[in-house]
């Protein structure tokens, strides 16, 4: 099963309040996915010259100010860590892919969720309800997030496969549904020098997009290409540091509602989501085509 | 639940706000057998709720002021249900008999294995609509999605407007009528000739469903019977 929300916002009033709408949706899809829960909420931008990372723990006694000294060490600059939970974001003046890979390379007990100028990641396992406490979701502004609950079918309940799952530098992908050739498409994409993390089928998908974007294509291009590589049923929700895109397979067995208002754009498996945004009741509200790419960017918009 | 009363009979005002969906389908089910045109509800803030006003066995009217979720006045009998918004998946899913009026637009699976009634959507209606349907009418003001009235055995698909890929797909009996275009019609489906038997049942559905269409526009398709029986020239298919 699985739930999977996206909120963008159109409007400064709907931007401060995006973590208390995030989490409403969220909370709302709890019987689609009572296993596990995540966010990725683009808000904040980095400076120009300095890049975000979410970093995750497994220590329940992280030494968060001893992981900024080091980051300082190497790069020179680092803000104070912003933790919540299991989960810190360090601001470093460094390329978003260089602070990625010093971590992976110095620090490979922590777990790099997200890495870019914008994008924050978070996820764990537990009810959506528990989760939007744990991480205060509520205090979140932004300009657009994506939300997933998590029923696992495909791999076990961790953190680590949760969802969103990061496909590259401000990127992020949700996903319900199930994916029946990730196992020989795994193999191919670590051959392009894609890694993997996870036995998890989504986080495939995720490296398809990141390969398909890596090689040069738009993201539009890159998920067209999903509908020609991927088999399997899926309804996709993709971040970028603009906006977000859906995606449903031909088939269209996962469900999909779309609604929009002068304040903003929703996206959720069920309106159930939507209902709780404010002027839903108005909202124009329709189902994505099956195998139709739908964009929202904030050029566009 | 306030109360307050009509010329013809009494109006139930239910808010989901304040009431559970699991009261309000009771509340309904208490009527079962109940005396003809007496009751008539109206549900405030559906906000999306599943199975709203499922397995309903009297002959009353409910009205439903908002979007629904899944498997709305599923099984239905007798009564008439009016959704003012969309309807999720499975909306009058295996309905008996009765109505089920949708305002705007629904989802996945409408009407699907109906056994009776009428189904009426006045917008769009997404993929498989009308699957497996078992002598149930459909009245579809606007279009229809990929793989509708599959293995679809007795009733009426009415559709105003367009239908999507894989129409009528292993179809046995069931009569489909398309004003617009076909995207593509499913194994032996076909397109039949329009008698004037065909138009006015067509006529006759159109008027039940309050939309106005002419009957004479409409082209039908049904089963070309080729898949009824296993044919020893296919066993190489297989």
């Amino acid at each position: 099963m699985c739930g999977i929300v996206g909120l963008f916002a159109k409007s400064s009033a709907v931007e401060e309040r995006l973590g208390e709408h995030l989490a409403a949706m969220l909370v709302q899809m709890s019987s689609r996915g009572p296993d596990s829960a995540g966010v990725a909420v683009y808000r904040d931008p980095a400076l120009p010259g300095w890049s975000k990372l979410t970093l995750y723990t497994t220590s329940l006694h992280e030494d968060w100010h001893g992981v900024r000294d080091a980051l300082r060490d190497a790069f020179g600059a680092c803000d104070e860590p912003s933790v919540r939970s299991s989960h810190a974001v360090l601001v470093v003046e460094a390329d978003a892919d260089v602070a990625e890979s010093w971590v992976r390379s110095n620090r490979p007990d922590l777990r790099v969720m997200s890495a870019g100028e914008v994008i924050e990641i978070y996820k764990e396992t537990g009810l959506p309800e528990e989760f939007a406490a744990e991480f205060q979701l509520e205090d979140f502004s932004g300009t657009h997030a994506l939300g997933h609950t998590r029923m696992a079918t495909e791999s076990r309940v961790t953190t680590e496969g949760s969802h969103p799952f990061s496909t590259g530098l401000d990127l992020c992908l949700v996903h319900n549904g199930s994916l029946s050739n990730h196992n020989r498409l795994r193999e191919s994409l670590r051959r392009e020098g894609i890694e993997f993390q996870t036995e998890n089928d989504t986080e495939v998908a995720a490296g398809y997009l990141a390969w398909r974007l890596h090689e040069g294509a738009s993201l539009e291009e890159a998920l067209d290409g999903c509908l020609a590589d991927l088999d399997g049923f899926y309804t996709f929700a993709v971040g970028t540091a603009d906006g977000f895109a859906v995606l449903r397979d031909p088939i269209a067995c996962k469900p999909a509602v779309l609604a929009e208002t002068d304040d903003w754009v929703a996206m959720s498996s069920e309106w159930r989501s939507i209902a709780v945004l404010p002027g839903a009741a108005d909202a124009r509200a329709w189902e994505p085509a099956p195998g139709v790419v739908y964009v929202w960017e904030k050029a566009t918009v | 639940m306030a109360v307050a009363t009509t010329e013809t009979a009494e109006l139930e005002v239910v808010d989901l706000e304040t009431t559970s969906v699991r009261e309000l389908n009771q509340r309904l089910h208490d009527l079962a057998g109940a005396v003809p045109g007496r009751h008539r509800f109206r549900i405030l803030n559906p906000s999306g709720a599943h199975a709203l006003a499922c397995g309903l066995d009297a002959e009353i009217e409910v009205e439903i002021e908002g979007h629904v979720g899944y498997y709305c006045a599923g099984m239905n009998k007798l009564a008439t249900v009016r959704v003012h918004g969309n309807a999720s998946t499975g909306i009058a899913e295996n309905l008996m008999s009765g109505q089920v009026i949708v305002e705007g637009n629904a989802s996945q699976s409408a009407g699907a294995t109906g056994r009776g009634g009428l189904l009426v959507v006045r917008g769009d209606v997404s993929s498989r609509c009308g699957i497996s349907m078992k002598g149930i009418d459909i009245v579809v003001g606007g279009s229809v999605g990929h793989m509708s009235a599959f293995m679809a055995q007795t009733g009426c698909l009415v559709v105003c407007g367009d239908a999507g890929d894989a129409l009528g797909d292993s179809i046995y009996e069931a009569r489909l009528y398309v004003r617009g275009t076909v995207t593509g019609l499913g194994a032996d489906c076909v397109e039949k000739e329009m008698r004037d038997e065909h138009v006015a049942q067509v006529a006759g559905l159109v008027v039940a469903a309050g939309i106005d269409a002419d009957a004479s526009d409409f082209r039908r398709y049904g089963s070309a019977r080729e898949l009824y029986n296993f044919k020893i020239d296919n066993a190489g298919a297989y």
